[in-house]
């Protein structure tokens, strides 16, 4: 067998583990064991979901840089696909149980509220990048067109945590801890980039 | 070696064996040819495991294993993410406090203040609560309110009166007795309870300590312990958490000083053991543990506003016309509905208060 099959598991245990979350979640509903206010706190924690998964997709490329580490690499798409899946989620529950699919309330919750505007922002800004996550999508693209359209998941990212730090009302200890993390990867990025520009300048001096 | 071949191989051995019939068809035979038992059809090569994986049962065990492992793992730490902050499963309620020695007699008499409306269950009005004091999730309040004490307490009365004086709790007790009082609770993060308070009306209390004719508005403060509330220790907003209400609001026959609710003392993290209800406002103007009341000339701070100016007014009356900043005050979530319901004017209570704001424009006064 091949190296790249070394990491097989990876992918569908994530996928496992995310469906094993999901279910939980949907169970503690149906069972009554999410509080008084069993709707609110769903689409908290599918919130939540679908940071986690973000920043964890985009910890791959920090992690290769810093720590040499390449198999979170072959588990990015999977993390950012889940994490479209668990942004969608959490609009639907928002849409359909707690606004009622009053499309004319959610309208003007978009329009008007800022942390609901830049979330909706980021959502639709999801959905080319998850539409044109196959492999046959990348060659259909060509890599140079695909990566610079995927680059806008940092966009997504720093809406992502506009929208939490926004919605807190006070305390603004998590929200804060993930905005640091996004931006922890956007400076090792920029170092790695400006490290790399420097060695190809150097190169072209000698030549 | 070529599997499909071997294969191929065998079939043509079990077409050649003989069949036997049925036991059916050998007790009635009939004329129709008995149908021919199907084989069950020959896999896809695709399908048959090459022996070369089939020899690596080793690695397919551990891959197997590294499967359960990362699916565990990834469900365990998103479900702990993601869970962080919000609701836990509600507890049992706490026991309903005895009555502490010395205490007042606990007697609760029936009101005119009555709803239609069912209230929301004991259990959901004990476990669902913002107290920051108590911790910052809506299950922590019922967490940590073992750490308050209700007994003793006494009330300090300062500012604009003609004695200012310590009053304990249960004197206040003795002069009102108590009374049952079923009022919405709409909290300002749009969601609503209906709940039987006990206790005796605050314009009872003010006309009894006597306010002088310069006092303009009631100044309430909560007990500032970080031993009895623990999470005065953090900065999430500025401690202790104050309140006030306008003269003319704080006497209205509505406002009430609540010490108990569903017939008992109020529990921890509903505020024990005296607490503010102003039902046509915003919760948060239901300051908790209240030890100081303070007859001012001018408009008291009120914490939310200080916290936020710009999302929390000192009125805050319960208004779907004028939204949050961030979001619509137009409807609001019954604990234990599914769907939402409009919010009334002054939560309903319009008929009664919507007089003391006549000439007032409430979407800059909100």
């Amino acid at each position: 067998m091949a190296a790249s099959s070394r990491h097989a598991y990876l992918s569908p245990g994530i996928v496992t583990g995310w469906l094993i979350a999901l279910g939980q979640l949907a169970y503690r509903l149906a069972t009554h064991r999410l509080g008084a206010n069993p709707i609110a706190t769903a689409i908290n924690q599918l919130g939540l979901l679908a940071l986690v998964l973000l920043v964890a997709s985009l910890s791959a490329t920090p992690l290769k840089l810093t720590l040499g580490w390449t198999w979170p690499l072959r588990a990015r798409r999977t993390l950012g696909l889940l994490a479209f899946f668990s942004a969608l989620l959490h609009f639907l529950v928002y849409l359909g149980p707690d606004q009622g699919f009053d499309v004319s309330a959610v309208a003007a919750d978009i329009r008007k509220r800022s942390f609901i505007f830049v979330s909706f922002f980021a959502l639709v800004l999801l959905v080319p990048l998850a539409w044109t996550s196959s492999k046959q999508a990348v060659q259909r693209l060509t890599y140079g067109v695909w990566q610079r359209l995927h680059r806008l998941v940092y966009a997504v990212a720093v809406l992502a945590c506009l929208h939490f730090y926004l919605r807190v009302k006070a305390d603004h200890t998590q929200p804060l801890i993930y905005a640091s993390l996004v931006l922890a990867g956007f400076a090792i990025r920029l170092v790695a980039w400006r490290w790399k520009a420097r060695v190809k300048r150097a190169r072209s001096a000698v030549e | 070696m070529d599997e499909t071949a071997e294969w191929l191989h065998f079939r043509a051995a079990i077409d050649g064996k003989i069949i036997e019939p049925t036991a059916a068809a050998a007790v009635a035979p009939s004329r129709s040819p008995t149908p021919m038992p199907k084989l069950p059809p020959e896999p896809k090569s695709s399908e048959i495991t090459p022996p070369a994986l089939h020899a690596r049962r080793r690695e397919f065990l551990r891959t197997g294993a590294l499967y359960v492992a990362s699916s565990a793992g990834v469900a365990v730490g998103l479900s702990q993410l993601s869970g962080l902050g919000s609701a836990d499963p509600p507890r049992r309620p706490p026991p309903m406090a005895p009555p502490a020695p010395g205490a007042a007699a606990w007697k609760v008499e029936r009101s005119r203040f009555q709803l239609d409306e069912p209230p929301t269950p004991y259990e959901d009005v004990t476990t669902y609560n913002n107290y920051y004091e108590l911790g910052l999730s809506k299950s922590a309040p019922a967490e940590q309110a073992f750490h308050l004490a209700p007994r003793p307490w006494t009330l300090r009365v300062t500012g604009l009166v003609a004695t200012p004086r310590t009053v304990d709790i249960d004197t206040l007790i003795r002069w009102f007795g108590l009374e049952e009082r079923v009022y919405r609770m709409r909290c300002v993060e749009a969601w609503s309870m209906v709940i039987p308070w006990v206790g005796f009306s605050l314009a009872a209390l003010i006309g009894r300590l006597a306010p002088l004719s310069s006092a303009r508005y009631v100044a309430f403060t909560t007990l500032f312990d970080p031993e009895q509330l623990p999470n005065q220790n953090s900065r999430v907003l500025r401690w202790p958490y104050v309140e006030g209400l306008r003269l003319d609001e704080a006497t209205h026959p509505l406002a009430f000083m609540a010490l108990g609710l569903y017939g008992a003392p109020l529990p921890g993290q509903n505020g024990a053991p005296l607490r503010l209800v102003v039902p046509w406002k915003y919760g948060f103007k239901g300051i908790k543990s209240i030890v100081e009341l303070a007859f001012t000339e001018h408009e008291p701070p009120s914490t939310w506003n200080r916290a936020a100016p710009d999302e929390y007014g000192f009125y805050a009356n319960v208004n779907p016309k004028v939204d949050h900043p961030r979001w619509s005050q137009a409807s609001e979530r019954r604990i234990g509905e599914l769907t939402r319901r409009p919010t009334l004017p002054f939560n309903g209570y319009a008929a009664e208060v919507a007089h003391l704001y006549r000439d007032m424009d409430l979407s800059r006064s909100f």
